[in-house]
This record gives C-alpha cells, structure tokens and sequence, in this order.
C-alpha cells in the first residue's frame, strides 16, 4: 500500500498525484472522526498555549514570569515548523524499524485527499496537525526543569535538535510502525514518547545546566500559583483531547479514555492532597495541582487499554509515588528539577507505561487490527508487562544518551546558562527586555 | 508635638482607624510593611521546597498629635490594636519639632 517516491521531485509529484486516489482505496474520509480529531487537535494545542504556559509561569518568580512563557511560545512555533518540513515525515512515514523515510518533507504529497493509514478515516493533514500539538507539548515540558537559568538561544537550539534527535526517533518506534510498536508495546497517548521522554531529557539538562542560584537557601516560592491553577484547567481539559483523540476518531473507545483520564486526575489531586494534609499538615493548592497532572500524565499511556476503574486506581498511584518523587527523591538526590517535570511526568510516565502492562482490558482495545484487543497481567498475559518495561528502558535510554550529548554539543556553541548577573536580575529583563511590573 | 509610629496587624487597621480618629486625630499615613520581631517567621512548602519567610505583613501608621494628646493617642492605639497573640506590633514615640500644611503654610499645631 505504501507509495515510495524516489528520483527527482518532478517525478516523485507526479508519482503522487497519480498515486493518491490508489492509496486512499478502501479508506475512506469519516466526518464525525474528522470534526472531533479538529477539536481534539484545537484542544491539545491549547494545553501548550495558554495551559503549559500559565502553569509553568505561575510557579516560577516574578522576575522570570516572561521568560518561562516564551519558552512555551517559541516551543509551538519553532517546533511547528520542523514538523512540517522534516519532523512528521520521518516519524510517521514509512515503516522502517528505526526511522520513517522522507516521503513526506515539506508536507510532499498531503493533499486534499491523502490519508495516512495510520490514521484511516481522516484527512492527513489532519493526523499531521494533531501529532504536531503532541512534539509541541512534549519539546515544551522539557523547559521546565531548566526554569529560570536556561539561556532563551540555547532553548531555541537545543528544542531543534531534540525534537528531530529524539522525539521524532521514538515517536517512529512507538507510533509509527517503528520497533517498540511493532514488538507490542502499548502507549495510547504518550506515556513513552511524551512523558517519560520529557522527564528524562528534563532530568538531564537540570543536570547539566547545575542548580539555580540561591536553591537550598534562598526563597525561590512560586510568582502566583493563581496562574498555575488556570492553566491546569486548561491542561486538564485538554488532555481530553490528548487521550481521547488518540482513538483517532469520534467513538466508544476516545469516550472510555476520556472517562478513565478525568477520573485519573481526580484520584491523583485528592491522593497527593491527603497525603500533603498528613504528612506536611496543610493540603495545598500547589499540592492539588500537582496530583491532578500526575494523575492526567500517568493515565496517558493506558487510556484506551484500560476502564474507567483502572484509571482511578492509577490516578491513585500517580498521586502517591508523584508526590515522594518530587519531595523525597528529589531533596535525597539535590537535583534542581525546578517545575518537577522528572517528579511529575517522568515519574508518573514510568508508573503509568508499567500499569497499563498490568491493568490492560482486552474489551476496551478491540478493534479490526486487533479483533480479541490487548490483555495485560490481570487478564492472564503476563508478558506485556515485560514488553511496557522494554519500551520505557529504550525511550529513557535513548532520550537520556542524546538528551546529554546535545546540550554538550549546543553549550560548545553558546553558553547553556544565563550570567550569574543576568539569572539574579531576572530572565525577563535580561533576555527580553521586559518586565511585569 | 511627637510623632507616634505605630506597627500593627494587618487587620487591627480599621479598629485602629476608628479609635484614633474618635479621640479628633484629623490624619494618619499608612503603609504596609514587612518585618519581625518575637512572632519570627513561617514556613511555606511548595512540594519538596520549604522556605522560612522570616518577614511578615504588617501595617505601620503615622500619626502627628500635640504634646498633651500623645498618651491617650497611644491609650487608643494599644487598646484597639491589642489581640494578646504573639505578633502585635508596637508603638514608638518620637519628638516632633516642626510641621507645615503646604497648601496654607500654617505651620506647627496649626498645621496637624
């Protein structure tokens, strides 16, 4: 089915305009799939900008607040535009074992009526799109584990080659007819690709870059968590779209994920609460926030393999080990992962990936590919579990290896880290030249 | 005249407000400040982060009487201001040796 162009670009245009109608026989462009997948893309941007913005910037310091949403800012359009010309073909065209091929460069051949048969009953150019908002977010989480030191230049060349050095590589395994795919691993939304994939990179570059001033000592309490707040909500609506448009249509399983992921980031914010009101004596809004994205990144990777019951059972557990990631863990080790991505979604990526392995319901995943769907331990299989395992040792693997030897590669060419002047007068007014006043 | 600085809680103003001005004080400046004395500080925790804010809130008033009403001023003030809790603040006297009211140029207990 899969139409190869090689030779000159005149031939290999003529080669598809010729080919699409062939290659679209059989699939057939469905409008209730196409309209929620429009929404679905629309929403998961949203949880970039404004939702990753606003939650981020609300927990860094005032004299920092500009800084952080630039990172988001620049991450949607810088990234945007590699996927276009080079990121989408390479991770999902093509069907080699390691990497996609380049069929697809500057959107070659996505007309009005291709479709990928990765995603049967939609445009292309809509599945394009929708797996845009996913390498949007993703890059947009590493930043922050680097709030308030990273250099907005270093960020800029840093996100370019990460994005096509390692998300685009591990999205191909995972989704796009790549080897972790192909060897059974289950990521419905991105437990893999996108959570465990950021919080690795972020626990890297905290690494890498050092500590921010004055940590351990200093008091570097969040600007406003009033904001972060908001772009909780907006996350959490979102991952809506991220879960439930992963079904890639508008149906029974995008409605069963959407269910278990709402239930997941309820569990998650009332566990790390009780557990904060127990432990620390006051449950804290920052606490609650925090368990409702571990909860919403945990359940990623299982919704859509799992019911709703499970997912509070994982938002449970996401709730708990999230919390001791980012308190425990993080003061044994003194690592400066400033906004937790590692604690939150590495963490909470790893959890969520190996539960899914566990809780797996065959009834929820029955599809024409898979017509019995995907048991896990629960339901006598006990071999996925290994296979989750495997797909979190590669993607950390990976992503770690090449996550460290570009920010080595990217500080040769500039400095990583603001001045110690510049980080003490703040990001906005040193890097942008604006402030909140 | 003395010039009676008062630091009090945030919360105690209104109370304070009214108390003074009962007495015929026609003025105060009010600002909010931070500081610490017995009542220290208290911990915020923002996840695995705990940080001690050894400055707390609170309000400082500034009030020029006459001589002769500075104690019931003060009276007024401590009374008003008083919860018996640790963290209620103090008030400090001074000596006042002049003061204008620019818009007449009246100056001294004139100009209070």
């Amino acid at each position: 089915m899969n139409v190869r162009m090689r030779g000159p670009l005149g031939t290999g245009l003529a080669l598809s305009l010729l080919a699409t109608p062939a290659f679209a026989q059989g699939q057939k462009i469905d409008g209730a799939d196409t309209a929620w997948m429009i929404v679905a893309t629309g929403i998961v941007l949203m949880m970039t900008l404004p939702g990753l913005a606003l939650f981020y910037a609300g927990m860094v310091r005032k004299k920092n607040v500009l800084a952080t949403m630039a990172q988001s800012l620049a991450a949607t359009a810088l990234v945007s535009i590699l996927w276009v010309i080079v990121g989408y073909s390479l991770a999902f065209s093509g069907s080699g074992a390691l990497i996609g091929n380049l069929d697809r460069v500057f959107l070659h051949g996505v007309g009005m009526d291709s479709i990928s048969p990765l995603a049967p009953t939609i445009p292309e150019a809509l599945f394009m799109l929708y797996q845009m908002t996913f390498a949007i977010i993703t890059v947009a989480l590493v930043a922050g584990s680097v709030a308030d030191r990273m250099r907005f230049s270093a960020f800029l060349a840093f996100s370019a080659l990460w994005l096509l050095v390692v998300y685009v590589p591990i999205a191909h395994w995972v989704w796009g007819n790549g080897f972790l795919g192909a060897a059974g691993l289950l990521d419905f939304a991105g437990g893999t690709v996108v959570h465990v994939n950021a919080g690795i990179a972020g626990l890297v570059a905290a690494l890498v870059l050092g500590a921010r001033r004055g940590y351990g000592s200093e008091n570097l309490a969040p600007f406003d968590l009033s904001m972060a707040v908001v772009g909780t909500g907006l996350l959490w609506i979102g991952w809506f779209g991220f879960n439930g448009g992963s079904a890639l249509g508008a149906n029974a399983r995008a409605v069963m994920a959407i269910t278990a992921t709402h239930l997941a980031a309820c569990a998650g914010a009332l566990t790390w609460t009780a557990l904060e009101w127990k432990l620390r004596g006051k449950p804290s809004v920052l606490g609650m926030i925090s368990g409702a994205v571990a909860g919403l990144g945990t359940i990623t990777p299982a919704s859509g393999f799992v019911l709703p019951w499970h997912g509070l059972v994982i938002g449970m557990v996401a709730g708990a080990v999230c919390y001791w990631a980012c308190t425990a863990v993080k003061l044994r080790f003194k690592y400066d992962d400033s906004l937790d991505v590692f604690g939150v979604h590495g963490i909470g990526g790893v959890t969520g990936t190996l539960l899914c392995g566990v809780f797996a319901a065959a009834a929820v995943s029955v599809s024409p590919a898979t017509p019995k769907g995907l048991p896990g331990l629960l339901e006598g299989h006990p071999m996925q579990l290994l296979i989750q395992l495997l797909g979190v040792a590669v993607t950390a693997l990976w992503c770690g290896l090449a996550t460290y030897g570009l920010l080595r590669l990217v500080g040769a060419l500039f400095p990583l880290r603001a001045s110690p002047e510049d980080e003490v007068i703040g990001l906005d007014v040193s890097l942008h030249g604006e402030a909140l006043q | 005249m003395k010039l009676i600085i008062a630091i009090i809680k945030p919360f105690k103003l209104d109370e304070v407000r009214e108390a003074v001005s009962r007495l015929g004080i026609s003025g105060m400046t009010v600002s909010e400040v931070k500081g610490y004395g017995r009542q220290k500080g208290h911990m915020e925790i923002y996840r695995g982060a705990e940080y001690v804010v050894n400055f707390l809130p609170k309000v400082r008033i500034e009030v020029a009487v006459p001589s002769e009403q500075a104690d019931r001023v003060i009276e007024a003030m401590t009374t008003s201001a008083r919860t018996g809790q640790i963290g209620d603040g103090k008030v400090f006297v001074m000596p006042l040796d002049h003061a204008v009211r620019i818009r007449t140029g009246e100056t001294d207990s004139d100009a209070l």
